[in-house]
């Protein structure tokens, strides 16, 4: 592999990796915290991209779409949560994975009455719509970096969220002692619903995000579920931290074995799993 | 008219599955009251202080804070009447600094009080001003009790619940946290202590409450309950 082929598929490796970031940071969030597992999570995922496709025809601009998108998307969550989530927390994970499944299903058929189960193309905004050639044959298109720094400007704030502000204090606090928040007169349920709207918003921003590289299609959101759930456990489940190191990690396994050995390249994923759950069991990074 | 109690309970019954822990008790703080609740293990001290949070919910009765009923209302809503709550066994989040773990408690209180600040709460504790940045399961034991009251007085109460404030401490350390406790009562927050040290508590609480089995054996005040020590030797074997 030439230094051009290896940076552009260094590139993508980063910008996959940062984009299942978004999902896998919700998941471990609301596996970690509210100690829901969340199969729907992919769905969300593919909820963004639809809206991406539905709100980019309306405003003729992907960004415009997205400035739309991240409120609706949140809103979504925080009534999803409401109505349904919120009745999970006590319960076992089988009735978590019943529920959680169901929603699935009838988001899968949702899709399919709203926009029909053909392929849909969501075109760059235009501002991002060049590439920077970078021999005479290869360039990388402008857009993908711009995913990869709306990615880190987002993995950024949630740290300063989770890290710094008081939401984040209460956020790691209830992880740990949800009776004792409460004793001190916080809102624990509400906290609850802004982690959960949070995670939809940034699974959907994801799913906004892809769009355009991706395309818009049925069942999108279950191949980014599976391996979110891989990112959750090799990071350690409840760690952005982990989820973060693990997405990056899980991007180049998928993008250099789809390169390297293109015939056992659904493996890749699944060995650096094996291989890090031999090594630490519990994940990188310990829940904090 | 007398003052609204801070926290009330009436006829309280509650149930841990089929063990019928609390059996029609009536419990009353009023402001700048200290109050000692007394019994011996398993007589539903902790169970009484946990129905009246709303953390465990009585099944009859009625619990009142600042005279309104708030037996349905969740935890946090009465917390925020201006009660604090430092449980049996600390409850502290190991995985929070010192600083975060008081920063998160953080309000004014239920009358809008601003007294309590981190300021004064790492002034009045100097050994947590020494570990501001630690995390909190880097404490010692009593370190981490006076991180639970100063947590607790972040939230700037009209009452503080202190439930085995100084159980498994080193005498040296229980002394240090028995003179914190009774500074607090001396600013005026009302308290509610239980602890096995019986002189120490009836010589600084008002009134005293003693349960047995879930029901009231004695309610009265401390000059009353130290005029009869047999009670104290009938049902806590002193």
């Amino acid at each position: 592999m030439d230094l051009p082929t290896f940076l552009i598929q260094l590139l993508n490796a980063v910008q996959y990796g940062l984009l299942l970031f978004l999902v896998a940071s919700g998941l471990t969030l609301i596996f970690g915290i509210m100690g829901v597992i969340n199969l729907a999570h992919g769905a969300f995922y593919m909820v963004g991209a639809y809206l991406a496709f539905a709100l980019t025809g309306l405003t003729g601009n992907l960004l415009f779409a997205i400035l739309l998108g991240i409120p609706l998307a949140f809103a979504f969550g925080a009534l999803l949560e409401w109505l349904l989530y919120a009745h999970l927390y006590k319960r076992d994970h089988l009735e978590q994975v019943l529920l959680t499944y169901g929603l699935i299903l009838i988001f899968e058929e949702g899709r399919s009455l709203l926009f029909g189960d053909d392929v849909h193309g969501v075109d760059v905004p235009a501002l991002f719509a060049a590439s920077i050639p970078l021999t005479d044959t290869l360039s990388y298109p402008v857009y993908r970096l711009v995913i990869s720094a709306a990615c880190i400007a987002l993995a950024a704030g949630l740290f300063l969220l989770i890290r710094r502000t008081k939401l984040g204090m209460v956020i790691r606090a209830g992880s740990h002692d949800r009776d004792m928040v409460q004793a001190l007169g916080i809102d624990i349920d509400r906290t609850y619903r802004i982690v959960f709207a949070l995670g939809v918003a940034l699974a959907a921003f994801g799913g906004m995000l892809a769009a355009p590289v991706s395309s818009v299609y049925p069942g999108m959101g279950n191949q980014v579920l599976i391996i979110s759930f891989v990112v959750v456990v090799i990071g350690g489940i409840g760690s952005v931290t982990g989820a973060l190191v693990a997405s990056l990690v899980i991007g180049l396994a998928d993008t250099f074995g789809k390169v390297l050995v293109p015939e056992y390249a659904g493996l890749a994923v699944y060995l650096v799993m094996a291989a890090v759950l031999l090594w630490r069991p519990e994940g990188i990074f310990r829940r904090g | 008219m007398t003052a609204t109690p801070i926290i009330e309970g009436r006829d309280l019954h509650t149930y841990y599955g089929a063990s019928h822990i609390l059996r029609g008790v009536d419990f009353t703080v009023s402001r700048g009251e200290a109050v000692a609740l007394m019994g011996r293990n398993g007589m539903g001290k902790s169970t009484l202080l946990k129905s009246l949070l709303g953390l465990v919910r009585p099944q009859r009765g009625e619990v009142r804070a600042g005279g309104e009923n708030v037996t349905a209302q969740p935890t946090h809503r009465i917390a925020r009447r201006g009660i604090a709550y430092v449980p049996e066994g600390r409850g502290i989040f190991p995985n929070l600094s010192v600083r975060e773990n008081l920063v998160m408690a953080a309000r004014s209180g239920a009358r809008g009080q601003r007294e309590w600040t981190l300021d004064r709460v790492l002034a009045s504790f100097p050994r947590l001003a020494d570990r501001i940045g630690h995390a909190g399961d880097a404490l010692s034991g009593g370190e981490q009790q006076m991180l639970t009251i100063g947590r607790a007085l972040m939230t700037n109460p009209d009452l503080l619940i202190l439930d085995e404030a100084t159980e498994g401490l080193a005498p040296l350390m229980a002394r240090e946290i028995w003179a914190i406790i009774v500074a607090i009562r001396a600013s005026g927050i009302a308290t509610v202590v239980v602890d096995r040290n019986h002189a120490a508590v009836t010589a600084l609480a008002d009134r005293a409450v003693i349960l047995v089995k879930g029901q009231v054996v004695f309610s009265g005040t401390a000059t009353e309950l130290r005029a009869k020590p047999e009670l104290l030797h009938t049902h806590l074997g002193v």
